[in-house]
C-alpha cells in the first residue's frame, strides 16, 4: 500500500528544512588547536586536570586509532572526513563552577530556548511539590564540556552520582577507572577509539546496590561551535538491585559543514538491576539537498553482567545526516534481559544504518527487538541487527520485529539481519511483516466499519504507541511531536 | 581493526593460478572466450578466494575452507566411465531423460541423446570450441556478478551441456543432468552449463552432484524465456568440496520454480543469482538441507525484483546433527520501478546438537514504495511439548523425534510439482533420518 496523504504531510512538518534547533549562540568559547595529533589528547587532558593514568589510557587509544582504517561496510555514503581540520575541544569561556549562577545566561537562555529550563527546575527543587510529581535532573553538555547539571544535592542524598565524567574522573578515580572501558574497550572500533583518544566529556551515572534512583536522569547535548566535534562518554553502572532510567536528548545548529558526533556509551549492570536508556536524537540532518548535518557515529553499548540484570534501549531518531549506531546489549548474567525499541525517521538526503546486537552468553537470558523505520524523500534506511546465542547460552531466548515504511519512491529500505544460533535450546524468531501481527485485528476493525486502510494506520499507529510508551513520559511527549504519523503498507 | 592489507597468496590461490597458467591453452574457446575468461581470472587474481571479510562469504570463508586446490581432471578413462556409470540413482524411479558428466566431461556414451522435436543438446566444450552463436550470445552475460566463485567457474570452465528448448515445447521427460566423479584421486573440475528455455515452453530439469573427495565448481547459466515453466531441482550429495551458482534471468509471465536439496554433503555452497526482468512472474526458490558430522551447507540468494508486479516465495528449512553448519543468507532487492512486488522468505533451522551452529541472515533491500515484502527466520529446537504428546501415545523416543522432523522437512519438499522427483526426495530424506544414529 502507499501511504496516505495525511501521514506525507505529517512527515513533511518534520521535514529537514524546518528544523527549528538551528540557531546559534555567540559565546566566546576557547578552543583547542585544530587537528589532531598526540597534543590535541594532552591538551585535553590537561584542561581536564585528569590523573596520569588517564592519559596514559588516552595515549593507548590514539596510538591504536592511527592503526586503524575508518569502516566501510555500512550502508551509508559520505566524503572522506578530514580529522585534521577539526576542533577537538571547545569549551564556553566562562566555566559554570559552584552553582547555575555562574553559567553564562547566554547558555542558559540557549536551554531554554531548546526546552530544557535548567535553571528554572533547580529553583523548584526547594518548593514542596505535590505528592508523586515527576522531576528530571538535567546535565547540559555544552559542546566538550558539562555546563551544569541539576538537582545534585538531592540525588546525593539518595547516594546516586550524577555528574560529568570529568568531574568523576578527579572525585571517584577508582570508580571511574573501575568500569572506563570494561564494556567499550578502546580497541573496539574506529570511532569509539577515537573517543577514547579525544572524549572531552558526558554524564558519569552511580546508583548504588538497592537504590532506585529517585528521578530521572537527563543529559542534554548541544553542538554549538563550528567546525567542532563533539565526543562525549557516557559511563552508567547500576550496583546489585538498582534502577535507574536515563535520557538523552541532543540538538545542533544549522551549518553548512558536516560534523562529526562520535559518542560512547557504556552501560554495567550488576545483579538484579535494572538500567533504561532513552534516546531523543534530533541533531541537525543537512538541509534538503544533503549539504551539512551531523555524522552521527556512535558505539553504545550495555552489559548485563549481573544475575537477572536489564538493560532497555529505547531510541527515536530523526535527526542527523548520517546516522551509524548499534546500542546493544551483552547478555553475560543468566537470567538477563535485554531490550532494544527504535523508531528511526529519515527525510531529505538523511542516512541511517542502525540496529542492535543481543549478544546472549549466559543461560535462560532472554531479548526482544522492536524496530520501525520510516524513510520518505531521498533517504535510506537500513536495520542491520545481531542476535546470536553462544554454546552455553542455553534457553536463550529472542523476538525481533523490524518493520519499514517507504513514502515515495525515491528512498530506500533495507534490512540485514544476522540470526546466529549455536545453541539448540536457543529460540529465536525474527519477522518483518505487518500482515503477520495483525491480520486478525484488521479484520477486527473491518467488521466494525473501518476501511482497510483506516484500519491498518489504527493497528500500526497503536504498535508504535508502544515503542513510544517505553520512553519516559517527559521524552513521550517530545517524541510524539517529531511523530505523529500513521503507519501503513509497511515491508520488512 | 579494518585493516585490508592483501596477504601473501594462500597455497590453494597459488595452486588455482598455476592450474590457469598450465591449461589456459588448451582451454576451450578462442577469441572472445579466451578474454572472458581473462576477465575473469583478473578478477579472480585481485580478489583472491573470498573470506570471512567478504560480506556475501562471511559464514563460509572459503580461504581457510579450501587449504589447497587439487589440479584439473585429467579427461576420464574406461574405468573413471565405468565407477561413474551408478551416479545420480537417488532418482533411479523416475523416468528421465540422463546426461551424465563424469569428472565435468561430457559423457555421451552414457547418456540418453535421442532425438526430440525442439530440444537441442550438446556439450559446452564443443560449444565453445566452434563458437556456437547461442553460447556466445549468453556465456557470462546472463547476471553480471563481482563473485569470485563464479569468476573462477569462467576462467576455468571446462564442459558442460548446452541445451536449447524451443518455443512452445514441452519435452517428454524431465532432464536429469548428472555429475559424477569417476576418478580415484582427487581433482577438481569447474563445470558450467546454459539452458536457454524460449518462449511458452515447460521444462523440468534436475540436476545431481555426488562425488568423493574432489573439488567442484559449477555454475548453470539459466534463460527462462516469456510465458514459460520451468522446474528446476539441484540435489548435492558427496564428501566433495562443491561451490554452485545459478545465474538466472526469468521472463515474463514465467512460472519459476527451484528447489535444492542437500544430504550428507560435506561442505557445500549453493549461490543463487536470480533476476525478475518481466512483468508477472511467480517464482518459488525453496531448499531442504540435512546436515551431521561436520557437514557445511550454506545457500546463498541473491533475487533482484528488477519489474514490477512479480511475487516470488523463498522458504529453506535446515535440520542440523553433530557438529554440522547451516548458513542461509537470502537478500532480495527491489528496484525503483519494481511497484507491486511481492515477495516473501522464510528461513528455518532445526537444531539437533548443542554442538551445530545456524547462521541466517535474511535481508531486504527496497527501493519501491508500492511493495509487499517480508521476511520471517527462526531457529530452535524441537517442539518438547510434541515430543510428549507422541511419546505419551506410545511412540519411542526416537521415533517420535524422526516423525518431528519428517513434518518439519516435508513442508517444503510437499512444495515439489512433479511427483517422481518428490517421492524420490521424500525417500532421500527419510534414509538420512533413519541412518541417524
Amino acid at each position: 500500500m502507499p501511504a496516505v496523504q495525511e501521514t506525507v504531510e505529517q512527515v513533511r512538518r518534520i521535514d529537514v528544512d524546518q528544523y527549528k534547533y538551528g540557531f546559534v549562540t555567540d559565546i566566546e568559547s576557547e578552543k583547542a588547536p585544530i587537528g589532531l595529533s598526540e597534543d590535541t589528547v594532552r591538551y585535553i587532558s590537561a584542561k581536564k586536570n585528569e590523573p596520569e593514568w588517564m592519559l596514559a589510557w588516552r595515549l593507548e587509544a590514539f596510538r591504536r586509532w592511527l592503526t586503524m582504517r575508518e569502516p566501510t561496510w555500512a550502508r551509508v555514503d559520505y566524503p572522506k572526513i578530514d580529522y585534521q581540520n577539526a576542533y577537538y575541544f571547545s569549551a564556553p569561556k566562562k566555566n559554570a563552577l559552584a552553582s547555575l549562577d555562574e553559567v553564562d545566561p547566554e547558555i542558559l537562555r540557549t536551554y531554554e530556548k531548546l526546552g530544557i529550563p535548567l535553571r528554572e527546575q533547580e529553583i523548584l527543587a526547594g518548593v514542596v511539590r505535590p505528592e508523586g510529581e515527576r522531576r528530571v535532573a538535567v546535565d547540559a553538555v555544552f559542546d566538550s564540556v558539562s555546563v551544569a547539571t541539576t538537582f545534585k544535592a538531592e540525588l546525593k542524598k539518595a547516594g546516586v552520582i550524577f555528574m560529568p565524567i570529568s568531574e568523576a574522573l578527579r572525585e571517584h578515580p577508582e570508580l571511574v577507572k573501575k568500569y572506563l572501558g570494561s564494556v567499550v574497550p578502546i580497541t573496539d572500533n574506529f570511532f569509539a577509539t577515537l573517543n577514547s583518544a579525544v572524549f572531552s566529556d558526558g554524564s558519569f551515572v552511580y546508583v548504588p546496590a538497592g537504590v532506585r534512583c529517585p528521578m530521572e536522569l537527563s543529559t542534554y547535548f548541544r553542538i554549538n561551535e563550528k567546525n567542532t566535534g563533539q565526543f562525549e562518554r557516557t559511563l552508567i553502572i547500576a550496583d546489585k538491585g538498582a534502577y535507574v532510567s536515563y535520557l538523552e536528548g541532543c540538538t545542533a545548529p544549522m551549518r553548512d559543514e558536516n560534523q562529526l558526533h562520535a559518542a560512547v556509551v557504556e552501560l554495567v549492570a550488576h545483579d538484579d538491576a535494572e538500567i533504561k536508556y532513552s534516546t531523543v536524537q534530533n541533531w541537525y540532518p543537512g538541509d534538503a539537498d544533503g549539504k551539512g548535518g551531523i555524522f552521527n557515529f556512535v558505539t553504545k553499548r550495555g552489559d548485563c553482567r549481573g544475575a537477572r540484570s536489564k538493560i532497555s534501549w529505547t531510541q527515536v531518531e530523526t535527526g542527523s545526516a548520517i546516522t551509524w549506531k548499534y546500542p546493544s546489549c551483552i547478555l553475560r548474567g543468566d537470567n538477563s534481559r535485554g531490550e532494544f525499541y527504535s523508531i528511526a525517521i529519515s527525510n531529505g538526503r538523511q542516512q541511517v544504518d542502525s540496529g542492535t546486537k543481543m549478544i546472549h552468553l549466559g543461560k535462560n537470558t532472554t531479548s526482544r527487538i522492536i524496530s520501525k523505520g520510516i524513510s520518505a524523500g531521498k533517504s535510506n534506511n537500513t536495520y542491520r541487527g545481531l542476535v546470536t546465542a553462544h554454546r552455553k547460552a542455553t534457553n536463550a531466548r529472542n523476538f525481533t520485529n523490524c518493520d519499514s515504511l517507504l513514502i515515495g519512491n525515491q528512498c530506500g529500505a533495507h534490512t540485514v539481519p544476522y540470526i546466529e544460533a549455536k545453541n539448540s535450546s536457543a529460540v529465536f524468531e525474527h519477522e518483518a511483516s505487518t500482515s503477520k501481527i495483525s491480520e486478525d485485528m484488521l479484520f477486527y476493525c473491518q467488521q466494525r466499519g473501518m476501511s482497510a486502510e483506516e484500519a491498518t494506520a489504527l493497528v500500526v499507529n497503536g504498535f508504535v504507541k508502544d515503542v513510544l510508551q517505553q520512553l519516559p513520559m517527559e521524552f513521550a511527549v517530545e517524541a510524539q511531536k517529531l511523530i505523529s504519523i500513521s503507519l501503513e503498507g509497511s515491508v520488512g | 581493526m579494518n585493516v585490508e592489507l592483501r596477504p601473501v597468496k594462500t597455497p590453494a590461490e597459488l595452486a588455482l593460478s598455476a592450474s590457469y597458467a598450465d591449461a589456459r591453452a588448451r582451454l576451450p574457446g578462442k577469441g572472445a572466450v579466451a578474454e572472458l575468461r581473462e576477465d575473469a581470472f583478473r578478477r579472480f587474481e585481485t580478489r583472491g578466494l573470498p573470506h570471512r571479510r567478504v560480506e556475501q562469504w562471511k559464514y563460509t570463508d572459503l580461504r581457510a575452507l579450501l587449504r589447497d586446490s587439487y589440479p584439473l581432471a585429467a579427461l576420464p578413462d574406461a574405468a573413471a566411465r565405468a565407477h561413474a556409470k551408478n551416479a545420480g540413482q537417488v532418482l533411479t524411479g523416475v523416468d528421465r531423460r540422463r546426461l551424465v558428466f563424469v569428472d565435468g566431461a561430457f559423457a555421451p556414451e552414457l547418456s540418453d541423446l535421442t532425438e526430440e522435436e525442439g530440444l537441442t543438446i550438446g556439450s559446452l566444450a564443443d560449444a565453445l570450441a566452434k563458437a556456437d552463436p547461442l553460447v556466445m550470445a549468453h556465456v557470462g552475460k546472463v547476471f553480471a556478478t563481482e563473485d569470485v566463485g563464479v569468476a573462477l567457474n569462467t576462467a576455468l570452465m571446462g564442459d558442460g551441456a548446452v541445451i536449447r528448448i524451443a518455443a512452445g515445447v514441452t519435452p517428454q521427460r524431465p532432464i536429469h543432468l548428472i555429475f559424477a566423479a569417476g576418478s580415484e584421486t582427487p581433482s577438481s573440475a569447474f563445470v558450467r552449463s546454459l539452458i536457454v528455455i524460449e518462449k511458452g515452453a515447460k521444462a523440468a530439469i534436475i540436476e545431481s552432484h555426488d562425488g568423493g573427495d574432489s573439488q567442484v565448481n559449477s555454475a548453470l547459466e539459466l534463460v527462462v524465456g516469456d510465458d514459460t515453466q520451468v522446474d528446476y531441482v539441484k540435489i548435492t550429495q558427496g564428501r566433495a568440496l562443491h561451490i554452485a551458482s545459478l545465474l538466472a534471468t526469468v521472463g515474463a509471465r514465467a512460472k519459476f520454480n527451484s528447489f535444492a536439496f542437500t544430504g550428507d554433503a560435506a561442505l557445500v555452497r549453493n549461490q543463487n543469482f536470480i533476476r525478475f526482468a518481466g512483468e508477472n512472474t511467480k517464482a518459488a526458490i525453496r531448499g531442504v538441507s540435512l546436515l551431521r558430522g561436520r557437514d557445511h551447507v550454506d545457500n546463498t540468494l541473491l533475487i533482484e525484483h528488477a519489474a514490477p508486479h512479480c511475487e516470488s516465495r523463498e522458504q529453506f528449512r535446515s535440520v542440523l546433527d553433530g557438529e554440522s553448519h547451516a548458513v542461509f543468507q537470502g537478500k532480495i532487492v527491489v528496484q525503483p520501478h519494481a511497484q507491486k512486488t511481492d515477495a516473501k522468505m522464510l528461513t528455518r533451522a532445526l537444531l539437533l546438537s548443542d554442538n551445530a551452529e545456524a547462521d541466517n541472515k535474511p535481508e531486504l533491500e527496497i527501493f519501491a514504495d508500492d511493495v509487499v515484502c517480508g521476511h520471517g527466520a527462526t531457529a530452535g529446537a524441537l517442539d518438547p511439548g510434541l515430543k510428549f504428546y507422541l511419546m505419551s501415545r506410545g511412540i519411542s523416543e526416537k521415533e517420535s523425534e524422526a516423525l518431528l522432523i519428517e513434518a518439519f522437512i516435508d513442508e517444503t519438499i510437499e512444495e515439489i510439482a512433479h511427483e517422481g522427483i518428490r517421492d524420490a526426495l521424500k525417500f532421500a530424506a527419510l534414509k538420512w533420518l533413519g541412518s541417524r544414529g
